[in-house]
Protein backbone atom coordinates (compact mmCIF):
# COMPACT_ATOMS: atom_id res chain seq x y z
CA UNK A 1 0.00 0.00 0.00
CA UNK A 2 1.21 3.48 -0.78
CA UNK A 3 2.25 5.00 2.53
CA UNK A 4 0.46 8.27 3.16
CA UNK A 5 1.81 11.22 5.08
CA UNK A 6 -0.63 13.06 7.29
CA UNK A 7 -1.63 16.54 6.30
CA UNK A 8 -0.01 19.18 8.53
CA UNK A 9 -2.44 20.22 11.28
CA UNK A 10 -4.31 23.46 10.82
CA UNK A 11 -4.10 26.27 13.37
CA UNK A 12 -6.07 29.47 13.66
CA UNK A 13 -4.94 32.46 11.61
CA UNK A 14 -5.14 34.48 14.82
CA UNK A 15 -5.98 38.16 15.31
CA UNK A 16 -2.98 39.47 13.41
CA UNK A 17 -3.46 37.60 10.13
CA UNK A 18 -3.29 40.98 8.37
CA UNK A 19 0.42 41.33 9.10
CA UNK A 20 1.22 38.41 6.89
CA UNK A 21 -1.51 38.47 4.30
CA UNK A 22 -2.52 42.14 4.10
CA UNK A 23 0.14 44.24 5.87
CA UNK A 24 -1.36 47.54 4.75
CA UNK A 25 -4.47 46.66 6.77
CA UNK A 26 -2.23 45.98 9.78
CA UNK A 27 -1.00 49.54 9.43
CA UNK A 28 2.32 49.34 7.60
CA UNK A 29 3.84 49.26 4.18
CA UNK A 30 6.36 46.55 3.38
CA UNK A 31 5.75 44.75 0.08
CA UNK A 32 5.91 46.45 -3.30
CA UNK A 33 3.08 44.27 -4.51
CA UNK A 34 0.22 43.55 -2.12
CA UNK A 35 -2.43 40.95 -2.82
CA UNK A 36 -5.78 42.65 -2.43
CA UNK A 37 -9.54 42.65 -3.07
CA UNK A 38 -9.52 44.05 -6.62
CA UNK A 39 -9.48 41.21 -9.15
CA UNK A 40 -9.97 43.27 -12.28
CA UNK A 41 -7.98 45.62 -14.48
CA UNK A 42 -9.30 47.84 -17.27
CA UNK A 43 -8.68 44.96 -19.70
CA UNK A 44 -10.62 42.27 -17.83
CA UNK A 45 -13.60 40.90 -19.76
CA UNK A 46 -17.00 40.59 -18.13
CA UNK A 47 -19.65 42.34 -16.09
CA UNK A 48 -18.15 44.40 -13.27
CA UNK A 49 -19.59 43.51 -9.89
CA UNK A 50 -18.87 44.13 -6.23
CA UNK A 51 -19.31 41.30 -3.73
CA UNK A 52 -19.63 42.54 -0.18
CA UNK A 53 -20.89 41.49 3.19
CA UNK A 54 -20.09 40.79 6.78
CA UNK A 55 -19.27 37.65 8.74
CA UNK A 56 -21.29 37.20 11.94
CA UNK A 57 -20.49 35.11 14.99
CA UNK A 58 -23.01 33.14 17.04
CA UNK A 59 -24.07 36.23 19.00
CA UNK A 60 -24.87 38.15 15.82
CA UNK A 61 -21.80 40.36 16.19
CA UNK A 62 -19.83 41.02 13.01
CA UNK A 63 -16.24 39.77 12.94
CA UNK A 64 -13.91 42.71 12.56
CA UNK A 65 -10.76 40.65 12.16
CA UNK A 66 -11.74 38.19 9.45
CA UNK A 67 -9.90 37.57 6.19
CA UNK A 68 -11.53 36.07 3.11
CA UNK A 69 -10.06 34.78 -0.10
CA UNK A 70 -12.07 34.50 -3.28
CA UNK A 71 -11.37 32.15 -6.22
CA UNK A 72 -13.48 32.13 -9.33
CA UNK A 73 -13.65 31.38 -13.03
CA UNK A 74 -13.53 34.11 -15.67
CA UNK A 75 -16.50 35.56 -17.58
CA UNK A 76 -16.56 32.54 -19.88
CA UNK A 77 -16.48 30.10 -16.98
CA UNK A 78 -12.86 29.05 -17.21
CA UNK A 79 -10.36 28.87 -14.36
CA UNK A 80 -6.83 30.17 -14.89
CA UNK A 81 -5.28 26.79 -14.07
CA UNK A 82 -3.81 23.88 -16.04
CA UNK A 83 -6.52 21.48 -14.86
CA UNK A 84 -9.23 23.39 -16.70
CA UNK A 85 -9.51 21.94 -20.22
CA UNK A 86 -13.14 22.83 -20.90
CA UNK A 87 -13.52 23.13 -24.68
CA UNK A 88 -14.42 26.46 -26.23
CA UNK A 89 -13.59 28.63 -23.23
CA UNK A 90 -10.66 31.00 -23.51
CA UNK A 91 -8.36 32.25 -20.80
CA UNK A 92 -8.53 35.96 -20.02
CA UNK A 93 -4.97 37.15 -19.58
CA UNK A 94 -6.26 40.12 -17.59
CA UNK A 95 -7.96 37.97 -14.98
CA UNK A 96 -6.39 35.56 -12.50
CA UNK A 97 -9.61 35.12 -10.54
CA UNK A 98 -8.16 35.36 -7.05
CA UNK A 99 -8.17 38.02 -4.37
CA UNK A 100 -8.23 38.54 -0.64
CA UNK A 101 -10.15 41.00 1.52
CA UNK A 102 -10.11 41.99 5.18
CA UNK A 103 -13.12 43.15 7.12
CA UNK A 104 -13.16 46.77 8.25
CA UNK A 105 -11.90 47.07 11.83
CA UNK A 106 -14.98 49.12 12.82
CA UNK A 107 -17.87 47.88 10.72
CA UNK A 108 -16.83 44.36 9.77
CA UNK A 109 -17.62 45.03 6.10
CA UNK A 110 -15.50 43.37 3.43
CA UNK A 111 -15.77 43.65 -0.33
CA UNK A 112 -14.25 42.39 -3.57
CA UNK A 113 -14.27 44.09 -6.97
CA UNK A 114 -14.52 41.45 -9.62
CA UNK A 115 -16.55 40.21 -12.61
CA UNK A 116 -19.46 37.84 -12.70
CA UNK A 117 -18.12 34.38 -13.60
CA UNK A 118 -19.56 32.18 -16.30
CA UNK A 119 -20.87 28.67 -15.60
CA UNK A 120 -18.26 25.92 -15.12
CA UNK A 121 -18.65 22.25 -15.98
CA UNK A 122 -19.21 20.15 -12.89
CA UNK A 123 -18.66 16.45 -12.33
CA UNK A 124 -19.84 14.17 -15.14
CA UNK A 125 -20.18 17.25 -17.32
CA UNK A 126 -23.23 18.61 -15.47
CA UNK A 127 -23.02 22.41 -15.60
CA UNK A 128 -22.66 24.24 -12.32
CA UNK A 129 -24.40 27.57 -11.88
CA UNK A 130 -22.10 30.59 -11.79
CA UNK A 131 -20.47 30.87 -8.37
CA UNK A 132 -17.41 32.14 -6.56
CA UNK A 133 -15.50 30.12 -3.97
CA UNK A 134 -14.73 31.70 -0.61
CA UNK A 135 -12.29 30.68 2.10
CA UNK A 136 -12.66 32.28 5.52
CA UNK A 137 -10.04 32.50 8.27
CA UNK A 138 -9.88 34.43 11.53
CA UNK A 139 -9.07 34.27 15.20
CA UNK A 140 -11.24 31.55 16.70
CA UNK A 141 -11.58 29.65 13.41
CA UNK A 142 -9.41 26.56 13.85
CA UNK A 143 -9.50 25.43 10.24
CA UNK A 144 -10.35 27.61 7.23
CA UNK A 145 -14.00 27.47 6.18
CA UNK A 146 -14.97 26.81 2.56
CA UNK A 147 -18.19 28.10 1.09
CA UNK A 148 -19.58 29.31 -2.24
CA UNK A 149 -21.61 32.32 -3.28
CA UNK A 150 -24.17 31.83 -6.04
CA UNK A 151 -26.10 34.67 -7.72
CA UNK A 152 -29.78 35.35 -7.06
CA UNK A 153 -30.40 36.45 -10.65
CA UNK A 154 -29.47 32.93 -11.81
CA UNK A 155 -32.47 31.19 -10.26
CA UNK A 156 -32.88 28.70 -13.08
CA UNK A 157 -29.22 27.68 -13.12
CA UNK A 158 -29.16 27.53 -9.32
CA UNK A 159 -32.14 25.17 -9.32
CA UNK A 160 -30.16 22.78 -11.52
CA UNK A 161 -26.83 23.15 -9.72
CA UNK A 162 -25.48 19.76 -8.59
CA UNK A 163 -23.64 21.17 -5.55
CA UNK A 164 -26.59 23.16 -4.21
CA UNK A 165 -28.64 19.99 -4.68
CA UNK A 166 -26.34 18.23 -2.20
CA UNK A 167 -27.63 20.53 0.52
CA UNK A 168 -30.47 18.33 1.65
CA UNK A 169 -32.24 21.12 3.54
CA UNK A 170 -33.62 23.46 0.90
CA UNK A 171 -34.05 26.15 3.53
CA UNK A 172 -30.27 26.26 4.00
CA UNK A 173 -29.48 26.69 0.28
CA UNK A 174 -30.38 30.38 0.42
CA UNK A 175 -27.39 30.92 2.73
CA UNK A 176 -25.27 30.36 -0.39
CA UNK A 177 -26.94 32.97 -2.60
CA UNK A 178 -25.84 36.60 -2.91
CA UNK A 179 -28.51 39.28 -3.39
CA UNK A 180 -28.14 41.62 -6.35
CA UNK A 181 -28.52 45.37 -5.76
CA UNK A 182 -27.81 48.48 -7.78
CA UNK A 183 -26.02 51.20 -5.87
CA UNK A 184 -24.24 54.32 -7.10
CA UNK A 185 -24.18 52.92 -10.59
CA UNK A 186 -22.57 49.68 -9.47
CA UNK A 187 -23.87 46.15 -9.36
CA UNK A 188 -23.39 44.86 -5.84
CA UNK A 189 -24.03 41.37 -4.55
CA UNK A 190 -24.60 41.33 -0.83
CA UNK A 191 -23.46 38.13 0.86
CA UNK A 192 -23.52 37.91 4.65
CA UNK A 193 -21.96 34.84 6.25
CA UNK A 194 -23.18 33.45 9.57
CA UNK A 195 -20.80 31.18 11.45
CA UNK A 196 -23.54 29.99 13.82
CA UNK A 197 -27.22 30.43 14.56
CA UNK A 198 -30.51 30.03 12.73
CA UNK A 199 -29.04 31.34 9.50
CA UNK A 200 -25.76 29.43 9.74
CA UNK A 201 -24.12 29.45 6.31
CA UNK A 202 -23.50 26.14 4.60
CA UNK A 203 -19.81 25.29 4.74
CA UNK A 204 -18.29 22.58 2.60
CA UNK A 205 -15.89 19.74 3.20
CA UNK A 206 -14.13 19.92 -0.13
CA UNK B 1 18.86 1.17 -9.93
CA UNK B 2 15.38 0.61 -8.59
CA UNK B 3 15.97 3.44 -6.15
CA UNK B 4 15.69 5.84 -9.07
CA UNK B 5 12.19 4.74 -9.97
CA UNK B 6 9.72 6.95 -8.21
CA UNK B 7 7.26 4.91 -6.18
CA UNK B 8 4.47 7.38 -6.84
CA UNK B 9 3.53 8.62 -10.29
CA UNK B 10 3.59 12.35 -10.84
CA UNK B 11 0.31 14.10 -10.11
CA UNK B 12 -1.65 15.50 -13.01
CA UNK B 13 -3.27 18.92 -12.64
CA UNK B 14 -6.82 17.59 -12.55
CA UNK B 15 -6.27 14.67 -10.22
CA UNK B 16 -8.61 14.95 -7.27
CA UNK B 17 -7.43 15.47 -3.70
CA UNK B 18 -7.62 12.83 -1.00
CA UNK B 19 -10.40 13.51 1.43
CA UNK B 20 -9.35 15.45 4.48
CA UNK B 21 -8.89 13.50 7.72
CA UNK B 22 -10.65 15.50 10.44
CA UNK B 23 -8.63 13.66 13.10
CA UNK B 24 -5.53 15.45 11.83
CA UNK B 25 -6.96 18.88 12.67
CA UNK B 26 -8.54 20.78 15.54
CA UNK B 27 -12.33 20.63 15.68
CA UNK B 28 -14.11 23.91 14.93
CA UNK B 29 -15.38 24.07 18.51
CA UNK B 30 -12.53 23.66 20.98
CA UNK B 31 -13.67 25.20 24.29
CA UNK B 32 -10.16 25.58 25.74
CA UNK B 33 -9.63 28.20 23.06
CA UNK B 34 -12.47 30.45 24.09
CA UNK B 35 -12.82 32.48 20.91
CA UNK B 36 -13.79 29.33 19.03
CA UNK B 37 -17.03 29.07 21.02
CA UNK B 38 -18.97 31.65 18.99
CA UNK B 39 -17.00 31.26 15.78
CA UNK B 40 -17.49 27.53 15.15
CA UNK B 41 -20.19 26.25 12.81
CA UNK B 42 -22.53 23.81 14.53
CA UNK B 43 -23.85 22.06 11.46
CA UNK B 44 -21.89 19.30 9.76
CA UNK B 45 -19.84 20.38 6.77
CA UNK B 46 -21.47 19.30 3.50
CA UNK B 47 -19.12 16.91 1.71
CA UNK B 48 -19.00 17.45 -2.04
CA UNK B 49 -17.24 15.61 -4.82
CA UNK B 50 -14.47 17.85 -6.07
CA UNK B 51 -15.00 19.90 -9.20
CA UNK B 52 -12.80 22.26 -11.16
CA UNK B 53 -13.60 24.82 -8.45
CA UNK B 54 -11.73 22.79 -5.83
CA UNK B 55 -8.83 21.31 -7.82
CA UNK B 56 -7.78 24.61 -9.37
CA UNK B 57 -6.10 27.48 -7.53
CA UNK B 58 -4.20 30.66 -8.29
CA UNK B 59 -0.65 30.29 -9.57
CA UNK B 60 1.95 32.79 -8.43
CA UNK B 61 4.98 34.06 -10.30
CA UNK B 62 8.37 34.85 -8.83
CA UNK B 63 8.26 38.38 -10.25
CA UNK B 64 5.21 39.15 -8.12
CA UNK B 65 7.43 38.96 -5.05
CA UNK B 66 10.15 41.42 -4.14
CA UNK B 67 13.80 40.42 -3.69
CA UNK B 68 13.66 40.90 0.10
CA UNK B 69 10.21 39.42 0.67
CA UNK B 70 11.78 36.27 2.14
CA UNK B 71 14.29 38.08 4.35
CA UNK B 72 12.55 39.40 7.46
CA UNK B 73 15.88 40.57 8.86
CA UNK B 74 16.21 43.11 6.05
CA UNK B 75 12.77 43.71 4.54
CA UNK B 76 11.76 46.35 7.11
CA UNK B 77 15.19 47.49 8.31
CA UNK B 78 15.16 51.30 8.55
CA UNK B 79 18.04 52.43 10.75
CA UNK B 80 19.88 49.15 11.38
CA UNK B 81 19.30 45.49 11.99
CA UNK B 82 16.39 44.18 14.07
CA UNK B 83 17.09 42.97 17.61
CA UNK B 84 16.99 39.29 18.43
CA UNK B 85 18.19 35.83 17.46
CA UNK B 86 19.08 35.55 13.79
CA UNK B 87 17.27 32.48 12.52
CA UNK B 88 16.87 30.61 9.26
CA UNK B 89 13.67 28.62 8.79
CA UNK B 90 13.46 26.13 5.97
CA UNK B 91 11.83 22.89 4.91
CA UNK B 92 9.88 21.20 2.18
CA UNK B 93 6.26 21.39 1.13
CA UNK B 94 5.13 17.94 0.00
CA UNK B 95 1.79 16.34 -0.61
CA UNK B 96 0.57 13.30 1.30
CA UNK B 97 2.17 10.96 -1.24
CA UNK B 98 5.53 12.60 -0.67
CA UNK B 99 5.65 14.54 -3.91
CA UNK B 100 7.17 18.02 -3.75
CA UNK B 101 4.65 20.84 -4.16
CA UNK B 102 6.43 23.22 -6.50
CA UNK B 103 5.75 26.92 -6.75
CA UNK B 104 3.65 26.92 -3.59
CA UNK B 105 3.22 30.35 -2.03
CA UNK B 106 4.42 30.29 1.58
CA UNK B 107 3.49 33.42 3.55
CA UNK B 108 4.70 33.92 7.12
CA UNK B 109 4.04 36.41 9.90
CA UNK B 110 5.16 36.69 13.49
CA UNK B 111 5.85 38.82 16.54
CA UNK B 112 9.26 40.40 17.07
CA UNK B 113 11.85 39.27 19.65
CA UNK B 114 9.80 40.98 22.40
CA UNK B 115 6.64 39.11 21.50
CA UNK B 116 5.07 42.24 20.00
CA UNK B 117 3.30 42.34 16.64
CA UNK B 118 3.52 45.28 14.29
CA UNK B 119 -0.26 45.59 14.18
CA UNK B 120 -2.45 48.48 15.17
CA UNK B 121 -4.56 46.19 17.34
CA UNK B 122 -1.65 44.75 19.38
CA UNK B 123 -1.37 46.63 22.69
CA UNK B 124 1.18 44.39 24.44
CA UNK B 125 3.83 46.12 26.59
CA UNK B 126 6.64 44.45 24.69
CA UNK B 127 8.48 47.02 22.58
CA UNK B 128 8.09 47.43 18.86
CA UNK B 129 11.33 47.12 16.93
CA UNK B 130 11.69 49.95 14.38
CA UNK B 131 13.63 47.61 12.12
CA UNK B 132 11.31 44.62 12.13
CA UNK B 133 8.06 44.27 10.19
CA UNK B 134 7.33 40.61 10.86
CA UNK B 135 6.10 39.27 7.55
CA UNK B 136 7.57 37.56 4.53
CA UNK B 137 6.70 35.33 1.60
CA UNK B 138 8.50 32.93 -0.71
CA UNK B 139 7.73 30.38 -3.40
CA UNK B 140 8.87 26.77 -3.13
CA UNK B 141 11.47 25.64 -5.67
CA UNK B 142 11.39 22.64 -8.01
CA UNK B 143 12.04 20.33 -5.04
CA UNK B 144 9.27 21.88 -2.96
CA UNK B 145 11.87 23.55 -0.73
CA UNK B 146 11.39 26.96 0.88
CA UNK B 147 13.67 29.08 3.03
CA UNK B 148 13.40 32.42 4.75
CA UNK B 149 15.45 34.33 7.30
CA UNK B 150 14.06 36.05 10.33
CA UNK B 151 14.41 36.94 14.01
CA UNK B 152 13.18 34.31 16.43
CA UNK B 153 9.86 35.59 17.81
CA UNK B 154 9.29 35.99 21.53
CA UNK B 155 6.44 34.45 23.54
CA UNK B 156 3.64 36.73 24.67
CA UNK B 157 0.58 36.77 26.92
CA UNK B 158 -2.92 36.73 25.47
CA UNK B 159 -6.44 37.02 26.76
CA UNK B 160 -7.88 33.56 27.08
CA UNK B 161 -7.44 32.44 30.64
CA UNK B 162 -5.81 35.26 32.56
CA UNK B 163 -2.26 33.89 32.49
CA UNK B 164 -2.13 32.11 29.14
CA UNK B 165 1.02 32.62 27.08
CA UNK B 166 1.68 31.74 23.48
CA UNK B 167 4.92 29.86 22.87
CA UNK B 168 7.19 31.45 20.29
CA UNK B 169 5.62 30.76 16.92
CA UNK B 170 5.52 31.73 13.27
CA UNK B 171 2.25 31.75 11.34
CA UNK B 172 2.27 30.03 7.94
CA UNK B 173 -0.24 30.31 5.09
CA UNK B 174 0.39 27.88 2.23
CA UNK B 175 -1.23 28.01 -1.18
CA UNK B 176 -0.57 24.85 -3.20
CA UNK B 177 -1.78 23.70 -6.59
CA UNK B 178 -5.44 23.22 -5.64
CA UNK B 179 -7.96 25.29 -3.67
CA UNK B 180 -8.66 22.20 -1.56
CA UNK B 181 -5.05 22.32 -0.29
CA UNK B 182 -5.25 25.82 1.18
CA UNK B 183 -3.88 25.70 4.72
CA UNK B 184 -3.00 28.03 7.57
CA UNK B 185 -0.96 26.77 10.50
CA UNK B 186 1.62 27.80 13.08
CA UNK B 187 5.19 26.61 13.57
CA UNK B 188 6.71 26.23 17.04
CA UNK B 189 10.31 25.84 18.22
CA UNK B 190 11.80 22.65 19.64
CA UNK B 191 12.26 22.77 23.40
CA UNK B 192 9.82 25.58 24.18
CA UNK B 193 8.23 24.75 27.56
CA UNK B 194 5.08 26.74 26.72
CA UNK B 195 4.11 24.24 24.03
CA UNK B 196 2.80 21.83 26.64
CA UNK B 197 0.16 24.21 27.99
CA UNK B 198 -0.83 26.37 25.02
CA UNK B 199 -4.63 26.25 24.56
CA UNK B 200 -4.33 26.89 20.82
CA UNK B 201 -1.92 23.99 20.33
CA UNK B 202 -4.15 21.86 22.56
CA UNK B 203 -7.03 22.32 20.11
CA UNK B 204 -5.21 19.63 18.08
CA UNK B 205 -6.45 16.26 19.37
CA UNK B 206 -3.37 14.27 18.36
CA UNK B 207 0.16 14.33 19.81
CA UNK B 208 1.77 13.18 16.57
CA UNK B 209 0.11 16.05 14.73
CA UNK B 210 1.32 18.51 17.37
CA UNK B 211 4.88 17.21 17.00
CA UNK B 212 4.56 17.90 13.29
CA UNK B 213 4.26 21.62 14.04
CA UNK B 214 7.45 21.79 16.11
CA UNK B 215 10.47 22.86 14.07
CA UNK B 216 13.72 21.09 14.89
CA UNK B 217 17.06 22.80 15.36
CA UNK B 218 19.03 22.06 12.19
CA UNK B 219 22.69 22.88 12.73
CA UNK B 220 23.55 21.49 9.29
CA UNK B 221 21.71 24.45 7.78
CA UNK B 222 23.05 27.01 10.25
CA UNK B 223 25.47 29.69 9.07
CA UNK B 224 28.52 29.66 11.37
CA UNK B 225 29.01 32.92 13.30
CA UNK B 226 25.74 34.24 11.84
CA UNK B 227 22.44 32.35 12.16
CA UNK B 228 21.00 29.16 13.58
CA UNK B 229 18.51 27.22 11.49
CA UNK B 230 15.26 25.39 12.17
CA UNK B 231 13.60 22.89 9.90
CA UNK B 232 9.84 22.77 9.38
CA UNK B 233 8.40 20.38 6.79
CA UNK B 234 4.84 20.86 5.63
CA UNK B 235 2.45 18.30 4.15
CA UNK B 236 -0.53 19.37 2.03
CA UNK B 237 -3.36 17.15 0.89
CA UNK B 238 -2.29 14.62 -1.73
CA UNK B 239 -3.69 14.16 -5.19
CA UNK B 240 -4.95 10.68 -5.89
CA UNK B 241 -4.48 9.11 -9.30
CA UNK B 242 -7.66 9.14 -11.37
CA UNK B 243 -6.58 6.83 -14.20
CA UNK B 244 -9.94 5.51 -15.31
CA UNK B 245 -12.66 7.56 -13.72
CA UNK B 246 -11.80 11.22 -14.20
CA UNK B 247 -15.16 12.94 -14.30
CA UNK B 248 -14.18 16.50 -13.48
CA UNK B 249 -15.21 18.04 -16.78
CA UNK B 250 -16.81 15.23 -18.77
CA UNK B 251 -18.86 12.12 -18.24
CA UNK B 252 -15.70 10.02 -17.93
CA UNK B 253 -16.56 7.88 -20.97
CA UNK B 254 -16.66 9.93 -24.11
CA UNK B 255 -13.78 12.27 -23.72
CA UNK B 256 -10.25 10.98 -23.30
CA UNK B 257 -8.16 12.60 -20.65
Amino acid sequence: MTPLLRETASQTAGPYVHIGLAPKAAGFDIFENDFGPVLTTAETQGERIVIEGRVFDGSGTPLRDVLLELWQANAQGRYAHAADRQPGKALDNAFRGWGRACSDFDTGMWSFETIKPGPVAGRHGVAMAPHVNLWIVARGINIGLHTRMYFDDEAQANAADPVLALVEWEVRRRTLVGRREQRDGKTVYRFDIHLQGDDETVFFDV
Amino acid sequence: MSDDIPSVPAARPDDEYLMRDPASHPPAFAPGYKTSALRSPRNALISIGQTLSEVTAPAFRAEELGPLDGDLIRNYAKTGLPVGERTIVHGTVRDQLGRPVRNALVEVWQANASGRYRHKKDQYLGALDPNFGGCGRVLTDENGHYVFRTIKPGPYPWRNRINDWRPAHIHFAISGSGWAQRLITQMYFEGDPLIATCPIIRTIPDEQQIRGLIAQLDMAAAVPLDSRAFRFDIVLRGQRATWFENVLQSNGQGEAR
